[in-house]
């Protein structure tokens, strides 16, 4: 796949991964009616960790990070988001909603409202954060996404990358621990690829949690810490990027990345 | 030269060339005459049918207006003035005018009542309509129905008052406990305003309303136009929020509410108005004790709200469907609970997207107030069959009236399409 992001040195420094549990996931298992999608997933991230999910189209990967802020409910095993475990207790789950940040494939800005009022509205409904502050709060992640000048337009006058952007701003304006990315740039022409995973990787300097359900292997190999292969509902492999991409174990993950990077 | 040479391939322009006026035939009236009515054999044969048309409407109508007689007092005497020519009666509209708009109940000295109240109508919605008027003016809606209420029923200030106190405290208790708990707010609140209405409705005297300062008006001696555009105000006004109820209930995931959505909008779209009207005019006594005496004005303005909330649901419905699921997953990852992702971000897309269909069961349901004639309710359709028809005088002058009548409601109805398109233009965000 393509190596888009090589034009810059990252800044480490701060990418450290601390002790802290963020998310753990114990045995967990869902399943669509009859049809088992996620088996028996046990993972455990830490602070400041960077992970990239790949494998193939519907190997269950968007829905296990859409299980970890309950887009999709899970059926058996537990989920722990820093300390709270997932239940039905709506409490509960918007508590961590809040802390945890989502970007999806399509966006999903809302047409009706500018830019800035997209970035201000859960800040000022979920957070009570008074309008002139969550308004200042979302300048400056605009700043940072790199679309201050775009505030007042409305997402459907803007590209697709600049709408990815807002996207992340949106997340950001909550000041989330814990960043899930699902697919962000598979909507996105290549020159928009970039722009948004800049703003991905500045997000990880700054010592993010991220996970990533992506296939930019270039991202994973410089980004990542960890990465992660799913398929057919189950993990893999998981790795370190060096390893996971120089030396992949299971067959399976080989027959991948020979797929995805052999072009 | 010019242009490049046909057989060549380099070619660079040595000259400008300069700007010359088209050929007379490709501007002007000629060209768009051309273009637009004449462009081939049958086009030209449509536009001479279509203008023979027209003339041969305007012929047998214009004289029939312009001749129209405004003066006389009776049907007789107009087809004197008239001696054999082609003319309308419109005297009819002159001489009963009153009639037409209020009814022949409503008392004579109290007609400036609901001049005003409508006066008054118009600054109460102008709010709600333009969302760029200041935000105050919304606190004169609220208090609208019960000054109206009071202007057009007239008898003691205590009973719009009352009212309006109840909702008062039922929304103070609503505002502290309904953040927290919803359930406790809302239901707490429809109690403490039914303590509030049964305590303030025992403190009334009886006879207050016989000396108050406007004369009482009884419901049955309301009529005209007045009439259909108090139904038709009152009704849309609580079929939209009803509807959006019903819409939102019928996608819960709780059984029970969904089914209990599911059966009333099924039932009530699966039922003739006219037949609703018949129950509220007749069997809804059987079902409330026999000393109660619902107010009829009521009972019609229940069932033509339930009929069109049950529509309007289904509008809803259409529209909150369309939305993408992804609205409501980012309204969820962001923490919102359902109210606010409802109330922010679902519902004003969905509504937007239903705007055409509600205009279109608003204009229907402002149409169908006619129905209430039928129920010997004395609206205009009801006044100009009954009282204005059935007259010795005026016996027969159907054209006049009726097209009176259809002139009226189109002003109405022509008004609130424009409005909804305009409403739509403004709302298009670019997407």
């Amino acid at each position: 796949m393509s190596e888009l992001i090589s034009d810059r040195a990252i800044d480490r420094s701060k990418m450290q991964v601390s002790d802290n549990v963020a998310i753990e996931i114990n045995n967990m298992n869902k399943w669509y009616g009859t049809f088992h999608v996620l088996r028996d997933i046990n993972l455990t991230v830490n602070e400041g960790e960077r992970i990239v999910i790949a494998g193939p189209s519907g190997s269950g990967k968007s829905t296990l990070i859409r299980c970890i802020n309950r887009l999709e409910e899970h059926q058996s095993g537990d989920i722990f988001v820093d300390g709270t475990e997932l239940t039905s207790d709506l409490k509960n789950i918007d508590k961590i909603r809040s802390e945890v940040g989502m970007c999806f494939q399509h966006f999903n800005l809302f047409p009706h409202l500018t830019i800035l009022e997209n970035c201000t509205l859960a800040p000022i409904w979920v957070r009570k954060t008074p309008k002139k502050e969550a308004e200042e709060t979302a300048m400056h992640f605009l700043e940072k996404v790199k679309i201050p000048e775009q505030a007042d337009k409305y997402p459907g006058q803007l590209s697709g990358g600049q709408q990815q952007r807002v996207a992340i701003a949106r997340s950001l304006c909550m000041r989330p621990r814990i960043m899930l990315f699902d697919e962000p740039t598979s909507a996105l022409d290549p020159e928009m690829i970039k722009e948004v995973l800049d703003t991905m990787i500045e997000l990880a300097e700054e010592g993010m949690t991220m996970l990533c359900v992506t296939h930019e292997m270039g991202f994973a190999r410089q980004v990542a810490n960890r990465v992660i292969f799913m398929d057919a509902g189950q993990i893999v492999e998981q790795n370190e990027p060096e390893e996971f991409f120089n030396n992949p174990k299971s067959e399976r993950t080989q027959l991948f990345l020979s797929q995805i990077l052999g072009h | 030269m010019a242009g490049p040479d046909k057989n060549s391939i380099a070619f660079v322009a040595t000259e400008v060339i300069p700007e010359s006026p088209p050929p007379a035939r490709e501007t002007g009236i000629v060209k768009w005459g051309r273009e637009n009515l004449f462009s081939s054999i049958p086009n030209g044969i449509l536009t001479l049918v279509s203008l023979w048309l027209i003339y041969v409407i305007l012929s047998s109508t214009l004289p029939w207006i312009l001749n129209g007689v405004w003066t006389t007092s009776s049907l007789a005497e107009c087809r004197e003035v008239l001696a054999g020519k082609t003319g309308a009666c419109f005297s009819v509209l002159t001489e009963r005018w009153n009639q037409l708009l209020y009814g022949f109940k409503y008392p004579t000295d109290a007609y400036w009542r609901p001049n005003l109240a409508f006066v008054l109508m118009l600054v109460a919605i102008a709010p709600v309509l333009f969302f760029d008027l200041p935000r105050k003016m919304l606190v004169f809606t609220a208090l609208y129905p019960f000054v109206a209420f009071w202007l057009i029923w007239g008898g003691t200030i205590m009973a719009p008052v009352v009212a309006l106190l109840g909702f008062v405290i039922a929304g103070a208790f609503f505002q502290k406990f309904g953040r927290s708990n919803f359930a406790l707010g809302f239901f707490g609140g429809a109690v403490i305003a039914l303590i509030v209405w049964s305590i303030g409705g025992a403190l009334i005297p009886e006879g207050a309303s016989e000396n108050a300062v406007l004369s009482a008006v009884p419901s049955r001696d309301l009529g005209g136009f007045m009439l259909n555009m108090m139904l038709g105000l009152t009704c849309v006004s609580l079929s939209i929020p009803l509807g959006i109820a019903l819409a939102l209930g019928r996608q819960s995931n709780m059984p029970l509410i969904k089914g209990i959505c599911v059966v009333f909008i099924e039932f009530v779209r699966g039922v003739p108005l006219i037949t609703l009207l018949f129950v509220a005019s007749v069997m809804l006594s059987y079902f409330f004790p026999p000393e109660s005496t619902v107010d009829l004005f009521l009972r019609v303005v229940i069932m033509i709200t339930m009929f069109s909330a049950a529509y309007i649901a289904e509008v809803i419905r259409g529209g909150l469907a369309a939305l993408p699921k992804g609205q409501y997953e980012a309204a969820d990852s962001l923490g919102l609970d359902y109210a606010q992702a409802m109330r922010l971000i679902i519902l004003p897309q969905a509504l937007k997207i239903s705007i055409p269909g509600i205009v279109n069961v608003a204009v229907g349901l402002f149409k169908d107030t006619t129905l209430v004639s039928v129920i010997s309710m004395f609206d205009l359709v009801g006044m100009i069959r009954g009282p204005i028809l059935a007259s010795t005088e005026w016996n027969g002058v159907y054209w006049e009236l009726l097209g009176f009548a259809a002139l009226l409601f189109f002003v109405v109805c022509y008004s609130i399409s424009q409005y909804s398109q305009w409403l739509e233009r403004k709302l298009h965000k670019g997407h």
